[in-house]
């Protein structure tokens, strides 16, 4: 069955293929294909896992050939899958939390026309996911990489009809560049490097690299897995990436493909473990955007956009336990694993206000949707609970492992990184509950033409089943450390290490910050008055209400000097190269308008001239034979 | 008397020859002393042959001659398609060889 | 020995029509002395013992070459005037000085060698035979693939391909028309003048002479008569014999001619 994992990609790839070139015929029925693909993937994909448990964790990699794929006298490079507890977790995930977004859609884009095309983008998603997480090498993932980036920005552009969003997809795309930018040089260095871009020669050559060469693979990796997890500073495309229909944003932005940059820094953990450097930058960045999205999570008014900066912070919880090594490894895959459910879930919860409310989003005209809403509240919570690490839900046993992990350490990093994850908890549980109280409690503050209702059994049974996750899937893995154990021969094991401060304290720690952000939310979102504008507020609310102003320092930064820079190149080329070669031009041409004057049309001349060098040729053989 | 002297006939038969082509603006007479040039080296040709006592000189003379006709009814013919186009045949006009 | 006597002949008679092509003003005066050339080098060509060649030379230059110049000078009009300005400047000296550079240059060359002719092979056709068909027989194939092709070029020179579509005699009449001629055939010369005679304009219904009735040709000539001028002529010349004769043929007097208009004027 391992072998046939191959049939993985090519079920959604095949199924959006037919989906894209049956055209309307398939309207009535299309849906249901997607479904189905996606639903056969996830089959495949689960036999493969029951076959793999039975095996000892030391054989649980395999390697599928499937064709050779470059053969080039240096890189000879054969395009394969390799299956191992990690690419198995995230096929795992993918197929089932998608499966579950696939039938969600069935409902939630009823009425939308073009349903089927959502369905045939949305199973590319999926199969180009599915390849980047099995690829057995980076060519082969960066395949994947771009697949999924081209599924993004079709679904973040889907309904292109909106000017803004047709920007916003661009946006995404763009800025998406720039990590793949980052991945390409990578892959360049892994080549002059080592010769070969599979991960098994790469990752078994990497002990022998300087740590130089591994640092400059690591921040280039560090670089693809910003632009695709959205971490700062390419962070800006996420919130506007909201444009696309919620289940994408469910499946695409929040569970699966913003991870794909954890997933290539897990992957690549040979080359991070031999450069120190590269960790703390991989950490630091993690830090920093789980603070910032945080921040920005606290000020924003539209559900999907504070969603978004949750989604940015808790990748930045990922990624700051990607850099702290072999013994943050696993726990980033967990925080994946789980955070890939509840927000799922809340994503879900989300579309589902959104249906009911007629596609509003500003939550300030939201309120006291529980009694409306009964299901979505109920999963919703599980879900906010499961963010908040409230024992015993599934944030709890993630989320708290990495603040563990984060104190583990020497000198100032573990007081930063720690005191950041720590912080980050207090910031998360204060955003979500009033995201929470916002929506679900307080007074309703709905505008008059909004009657809401629940949503059909379609978009509620998923949602039911991502909560049933959100809440008991944590304890379920963390029971035993079973999921550490599960992804050992991937990770390595890590050596146990205490933190700075004891583990208790720390559990007490970020209990109390927990509930210290809960209530603070319940106090000022859940009981008071919420008014139903934003009211004019501080500079540094403001500041988060704008992204911290990242399009404007985008455009400062990397905009303005690039407009320059085109400009003075177009200058230069226009006076300097263009010059040259018109000057040049210019020369031939006087040369040629002096010389036309011989050229005077008159026969005789000609012959006048013939003759000439006839008496000269004449004189030359007189004179010198003579 | 050295038949010699009839190469110096021919030299000065090609000069007047040559003078003309440059001078004369009318087609068909340029076109005359180009003739008068073949004829002049057939000739230094002929008087070649009589020197040397051997009948080379005078058989290609002949082919000169073969070559001349052949010129002269393709040339006519350039110069009756320049009139028809022209209504004259004066080597000035058709001045579209100008650069 | 060639002898000096047909030398010199040779040289006046083709050297003096020769400088005809400089200074002569009509292309058929022109072509008539270079008919004198060529005779004169066909006179050369015997002298120098090759009496086939100077046969060729009648034969293809006077005979065909320069007729076939005398052809189409007809064709392009006699009246093809030179005008002898210069108009390339500097062209004259350009050309005195290259024709007499070349000439000098050769003469000199020429006046330094010493040569002992060797004794002569008479050119006869049948020398010329065996030499053509020898040694140079494939020269002689090319250059019979050269006449052929001539010959088709020449051809395809002079053929012109109509461009435009034929026009019939209505459509020329309708332009006529269009253009303000008359709609209806120029009036016969004579008619309605008491005399039909060519140089008499016909007259119109008012009695007025139509200039046009009378050829072109007699008209530049200045040999119309005017049909007023022709009846006094008339009447003067009658005599009572007239009516006596059978016929009415004018007297044997009468012939005498007298001058018509114009003429006067000229003298």
């Amino acid at each position: 069955m391992l072998t046939l994992t191959w049939l993985l990609i090519a079920v959604p790839l095949a199924s959006a293929a037919v989906l894209l070139l049956a055209g309307r015929r398939a309207d009535a029925w299309g849906h249901w294909l997607g479904v189905a693909a996606s639903g056969t993937a996830f089959v495949v994909g689960f036999v493969a896992f029951l076959q793999m448990l039975g095996l000892e964790s030391e054989e649980r990699a395999t390697s599928v050939h499937l064709f050779s794929w470059i053969p080039g006298g240096e890189l000879n490079l054969d395009a394969g899958l390799l299956v191992d507890p990690l690419s198995m977790t995230f096929v795992l995930l993918i197929t089932f939390v998608g499966t579950l977004i696939h039938v969600y859609s069935v409902a939630y884009m009823e009425h939308d026309a073009d349903r089927r095309r959502f369905f045939a983008y949305l199973n590319l998603f999926v199969a180009a996911m599915l390849l980047l997480v099995l690829a057995d090498s980076y060519l082969l993932l960066f395949v994947g990489w771009e697949g999924v980036g081209l599924a993004s920005y079709l679904l973040i552009g889907f309904w292109n009809f909106k000017r803004e969003y047709a920007t916003a997809a661009n946006k995404a795309f763009f800025v998406n560049r720039i990590g793949d930018l980052g991945l390409i040089f990578a892959m360049g260095l892994m080549f002059s490097y080592f010769g070969a871009l599979d991960f098994d020669s790469v990752l078994s050559q990497a002990p022998e690299a300087t740590t130089a060469q591994l640092t400059a693979i690591g921040l280039m990796l560090l670089l693809a897995a910003c632009g695709k997890s959205a971490q700062f500073p390419l962070q800006s495309w996420l919130g506007d990436a909201m444009a696309g229909p919620t289940p994408v944003s469910a499946l695409i932005h929040a569970a699966t493909m913003v991870t794909a940059g954890v997933y290539l820094i897990v992957r690549s953990a040979p080359i991070f473990n031999g450069a120190p450097n590269a960790q703390v930058v991989v950490a630091a960045v993690g830090a920093f955007t789980l603070i910032l999205g945080a921040l920005i999570g606290m000020a924003k008014d539209d559900i999907k956009k504070a969603l978004a900066a949750s989604t940015m912070s808790q990748i930045g919880y990922m990624m700051l336990a990607a850099g702290l090594g072999p013994i943050g490894y696993a726990f980033a895959i967990f925080h994946l694993v789980t955070h890939g459910f509840f927000k799922a879930g809340m994503f879900l919860g989300a579309g589902s206000v959104m249906h009911a409310m007629n596609d509003q989003v500003d939550m300030r005209r939201f309120g006291a949707l529980k009694g409306a809403m009964v299901v979505t509240w109920v999963t919703f919570g599980l879900g906010w609970l499961a963010i908040l690490g409230v024992p015993p839900f599934s944030g709890f046993f993630s989320k708290d492992k990495i603040i563990e992990a984060a104190f583990v350490g020497e000198g100032w990093q573990p007081w930063v990184f720690g005191g950041a994850a720590l912080i980050g908890a207090g910031l998360t549980a204060f955003y979500m509950s009033r995201l929470f109280f916002m929506t679900f409690h307080g007074k309703a503050r709905w505008t008059d033409e909004v009657h809401p209702h629940e949503s059909p059994a379609l978009m509620t049974v998923p949602m039911m089943i991502l909560a049933v996750g959100s809440a008991f899937l944590g304890l379920f893995l963390a029971m035993g450390d079973r999921f550490t154990h599960w992804l050992e021969p991937v990770t390595g094991h890590a050596e146990h290490h205490e933190p700075v401060l004891p583990v208790p304290v720390l559990i007490a720690l970020t209990l109390i910050l927990v509930a210290a952000g809960g209530l603070l939310a319940w106090l000022r979102y859940g009981r008071a008055e919420v008014p139903e504008t934003a009211p004019s507020a501080s500079l540094a609310t403001l500041a988060a209400r704008n992204d911290f102003f990242q399009d404007s320092v985008n455009r400062a930064v990397v905009q303005r000097p690039g407009q320059h820079l085109t400009r003075t190149l177009v200058y230069v080329d226009a006076t300097v190269v263009d010059g040259a070669v018109n000057k040049q031009a210019r020369g031939w041409a006087g040369l040629g308008e002096a010389s036309r004057r011989l050229q005077n049309g008159q026969v005789r001349s000609y012959a006048a001239t013939m003759l000439v060098g006839l008496v000269i040729v004449v004189a030359v053989i007189v004179v010198g034979g003579l | 008397m050295n038949p010699i002297n009839f190469v110096i006939l021919a030299a000065i038969l090609f000069s007047i020859g040559s003078a003309a082509v440059l001078l004369r603006r009318n087609a068909i007479v340029a076109f005359m002393g180009v003739e008068l040039m073949l004829n002049a080296a057939n000739l230094a040709l002929v008087a070649f042959s009589r020197i040397h006592g051997q009948l080379d000189g005078q058989v290609m003379a002949f082919f000169v001659m073969v070559v001349a006709a052949a010129e002269v009814v393709v040339g006519l013919a350039i110069i009756i398609a320049l009139f028809r186009a022209r209504q004259t045949i004066s080597l000035d006009e058709p001045a579209e060889l100008k650069g | 020995m060639v002898s000096p006597v047909l030398f010199w002949v040779v040289a006046i008679l083709t050297v003096v029509p020769a400088l005809s092509l400089l200074f002569a003003r009509k292309a058929v005066h022109i072509a008539m002395s270079i008919v004198c050339v060529m005779v004169g080098l066909a006179a050369a060509y015997v002298g120098l013992d090759a009496p086939f060649l100077g046969v060729v030379q009648i034969v293809v230059y006077t005979g065909a070459v320069m007729m076939l110049f005398l052809f189409v000078l007809m064709l392009v009009g006699v009246d093809q005037r030179e005008d002898t300005r210069e108009t390339i400047k500097g062209q004259r000296w350009i050309a005195f000085f290259t024709a007499g550079g070349i000439a000098f240059l050769l003469i000199s060359v020429l006046g330094r060698v010493s040569i002992a002719p060797q004794a002569a092979r008479v050119g006869n056709p049948e020398e010329i035979a065996l030499v053509l068909f020898g040694r140079y027989v494939l020269v002689m194939e090319v250059l019979g693939a050269l006449l052929i092709t001539a010959a088709v070029g020449a051809l395809i020179m002079t053929h012109t391909p109509r461009l435009t579509p034929r026009r019939t005699q209505s459509e020329v009449q309708a332009a006529r028309v269009l253009a303000g001629a008359d709609p209806v055939n120029k009036p016969m010369p004579g008619v309605f003048a008491r005399h039909n005679a060519l140089d008499v304009p016909a007259r119109d219904p008012e009695g007025k002479p139509i200039e046009h009735s009378v050829s072109r040709v007699l008209e530049a000539r200045h040999q119309m008569s005017d049909g007023d001028e022709f009846r006094t002529r008339l009447e003067n010349t009658s005599n009572p014999e007239d009516s006596q004769l059978p016929n009415g043929a004018p007297s044997a007097d009468s012939d005498e001619r007298t001058p018509r208009i114009g003429e006067e004027d000229q003298k």
